[in-house]
């Protein structure tokens, strides 16, 4: 059981919160895990990711070599491509499709739809959209996102589902249920256009 | 056992609660700032009484743990590998003195510089202090250290320091914690009662002392459970791997099966008899350092007499961190070919957020300046250093803390006048405060805007020294009453702040304007936890 993750992002979209679920799913299950984060000048906009970890066996290093992520999960469709070059041979990229733009220079919308669709394995989904309108929060697109990658997670499921109890615990019941919603609709969407 | 999910800064922090500590020092910098920030909110640490203040600086800091050390308690100082060359005056000394209450310096450097002005390694510092130097390679490492850092202190009676890097502090992973929480020290003051007094007669003592205790370091090193020696059939190649070195190598050989004898280095100084014995014994030594080739470069002599491979002779990346492909290229692994970033794919640089107080004082500045001529803005580290990209274009430097006030006095000197400097708040209390003095004693005709957000904005809002006092610190130093500005920087003032700029240019003297209005990001948090504590009073009620 081993799986290695690219979650990339743009400052304040709070993938950090996807990174947190996972990382208590996996230590609550004894599995080993690392995650690496971008701190420091990330609430200003930059891009951002951290490198997620989870084996059962132990982890040496907290970076993930080029070409040895199983999946990239992007919360942003051009965030999603930077991180390419760390992409397994058959990895997958699942990402959010609406665009964070904060820069002039984002590139169109088309060209970007096609070049993610000219990936071999790629997961293309609108989680904002499905967040807002399915789950009843806009502010759960990330397990939404979390959720479509969840096919492709070495990890039981339910493990995912405990993760985000217990990281949303402090928040109450409806939080809880709320991105357990999100993550449900998310697979759900994922298994049927993967 | 119940692991706890760390990054590598909290680790050091639970460590050092866990390990007996009284008191942390530290001025915010990235990767170093959460060490602090985790004790202030532990409540551990609070039922424990630990002081977890911020300091005006990293001198500050570090000589106030050196007095906590002085008074027998155990004290930790926290910082960035720049911020080292601020404390590194009683960094040296403390050599000297040594310590008393168990003295941790913990120092996080920044390789490929994610958020730094260079990537200075300090473990060139530790040599250079001759003081031991802990280097942990992982999170259970870093909080076993904290602990371990305390005692190495009190044993040889000398401050240690522990140089992680920007992997290990921003990286979590599962920590077994003591299953016991050390009493902190009791008040003690130094058996030696002159032990602190550095005049030169007992300096001289005291340096003697450093040079005597070396060898009991060395040993130290020698026996220490963090370095290891493996030995291993193909003796054509020994490894040397420091810190995280030996995690990229291990992540090459996943089932733990390197075909070479490596040592694994995370406490200095450099174990000499593993050294030899892996010289002795392989072809040549390929070292593995996250930083500069410190050890690499002793090794190999300046007469390159030894076959010794690593970051000088390209065999990885002279600078920049190491990551696990570049050692795997090193090793001769063959490494996979990846996917390509499309070229579609634009640079998402940050920016300052929306609505962000410096933006108002960059527009209004970049039109005055405008009428003098470009070149003359010395601006400082902070989130407006953000000013030097597009769409403002607004800086001319961007040095150490404190420059931008001395860089404008010496190019007001030579001529550029006015010449001005743009600094926070914080920053100015850091150690802006000495170079206005200087400029004030010699009526030098510069212009400081302290452009006051009242808070340590980049590295996450932190409490900034100067909060409430800045007026009075300018008036204190000398600076004339009426031409210390107060202004609010928001769009609807625009002309007014030009008005107040065009003005203080033409003084030939010392003028300080303080456009003030508080950090966005700030507000959001200090308005969550207004609203989370009013919620927690009502219901009490
Ligand atoms: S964090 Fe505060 S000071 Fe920094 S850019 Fe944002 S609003 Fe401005």
């Amino acid at each position: 059981m081993k799986t290695d993750m690219v979650i990339a992002g743009v400052g304040g979209q709070g993938i950090l919160s996807i990174a947190a679920a996972l990382g208590s799913a996996a230590l609550d299950n004894d599995l080993y895990m690392k995650q690496a984060e971008t701190h420091g000048m990330s609430q200003r906009g930059g891009d951002v990711q951290s490198f997620m970890r989870i084996s059962d066996k132990p982890i040496y290093s907290d970076l993930i070599p080029k070409g040895g992520a199983d999946i990239i999960l992007s919360v942003e469709p051009m965030e999603a491509l930077r991180y390419l070059p760390y992409l397994k041979k058959g990895g997958y990229v699942v990402t959010n499709s609406t665009p964070f733009i904060n820069i002039t220079d984002y590139p169109e919308q088309e060209k970007l739809e096609a070049t993610i669709k000219a990936l071999p394995n790629y997961v293309l989904i609108d989680a904002d959209r499905i967040a807002k309108e399915e789950v009843g929060s806009a502010r759960a697109f990330n397990f939404v996102m979390l959720g479509a990658a969840s096919p492709f997670i070495d990890v039981p499921f339910e493990y995912l589902e405990e993760g985000i109890r217990k990281i949303f615990a402090r928040k109450g019941e409806e939080v809880v249920d709320m991105n357990i919603k999100a993550l449900h609709a998310g697979r759900k969407f994922s298994q049927e256009n993967r | 056992m119940q692991k706890s999910l760390l990054l590598g800064v909290e680790a050091i922090a639970q460590g050092a609660i866990d390990g007996g500590m009284s008191g942390v020092y530290a001025y915010p910098g990235t990767p170093s700032t959460e060490i602090t920030e985790y004790i202030q909110h532990s409540k551990q640490a609070k039922e424990l009484n630990i002081h977890s203040d911020w300091a005006a600086n990293e001198k500050t800091a570090m000589e106030s743990a050196l007095g906590m050390s002085y008074a027998g308690k155990r004290a930790m100082v926290c910082m960035k590998h720049v911020g080292l060359n601020v404390a590194a005056d009683c960094f040296m000394n403390a050599a000297i003195t040594g310590a008393n209450g168990g003295m941790l310096i913990v120092v996080a450097d920044d390789p490929s510089m994610h958020s730094s002005q260079n990537e200075q390694d300090s473990r060139v510092y530790g040599k250079f202090a001759m003081m031991p130097v802990l280097e942990p390679s992982n999170q259970q490492e870093a909080y076993d250290m904290a602990r371990f850092g305390f005692e190495l202190s009190e044993a040889f009676e000398i401050p240690v320091l522990m140089r992680i890097t920007t992997r290990l502090a921003h990286s979590r992973a599962g920590v077994a914690r003591f299953a016991e929480v050390m009493v902190q020290n009791e008040l003690k003051l130094p058996e030696d009662k002159v032990q602190f007094v550095l005049l030169p007669a007992i300096a001289r003592k005291r340096y003697k002392k450093l040079l005597s205790n070396q060898e009991k370091f060395e040993a130290a090193s020698e026996d220490s459970a963090y370095n290891t020696y493996s030995d291993a059939a193909d003796k054509s190649m020994g490894i040397i791997a420091c810190g995280l070195g030996y995690n990229y190598l291990m992540e090459n050989y996943p089932d733990g099966d390197c075909p070479y004898p490596v040592v694994k280095i995370s406490q200095y100084p450099i174990p000499r008899t593993m050294i030899k014995k892996i010289t002795g014994e392989c072809g040549k030594v390929l070292v593995l350092e996250e930083g500069y080739p410190v050890i690499e470069e002793i090794l190999k002599g300046y007469l390159e007499k030894e076959a010794v491979i690593g970051r000088l002779d390209g065999t990885l990346s002279r600078d920049g961190e190491l990551t696990p492909d570049m050692v795997g290229r090193a090793l001769g692994f063959k490494i996979e070919e990846s996917l390509e970033i499309p070229d579609i794919v634009a640079a998402r640089p940050p920016a300052l957020c929306v609505g962000c107080s410096h933006i108002d004082v960059y527009k209004a500045l970049n039109e005055v300046i405008a009428e003098y001529g470009e070149g003359r803005v010395f601006a400082d580290i902070g989130c407006y250093t953000l000013g030097a990209l597009p769409p403002f274009n607004a800086i001319n430097s961007c040095v150490d803390m404190g420059a931008s006030i001395t860089m404008a006095k010496g190019a007001a000197d030579a001529g550029l006048i006015p010449s001005v400097a743009v600094i926070g708040d914080s920053t100015f209390t850091h150690s802006g405060m000495t170079g206005l003095l200087d400029a004030v004693n010699e009526r030098t005709p510069i212009t400081v805007i302290i452009s006051d957000n009242e808070s340590i904005s980049m590295t996450g809002g932190q409490k900034s020294s100067a909060k409430g006092k800045l007026e009075a610190i300018c008036e204190g130093l000398g600076v004339e009453k009426e031409h210390i500005h107060v202004l609010l920087p928001v769009p609807k003032k625009h002309d007014e702040i030009k008005e107040i700029f065009r003005k203080e240019f033409e003084y030939k003297g010392v003028s300080v304007i303080i456009p003030r209005r508080v950090c966005v990001q700030k507000n959001v948090r200090d308005q969550k936890i207004k609203k989370a504590s009013m919620a927690k009073t009502a219901a009490k009620a």
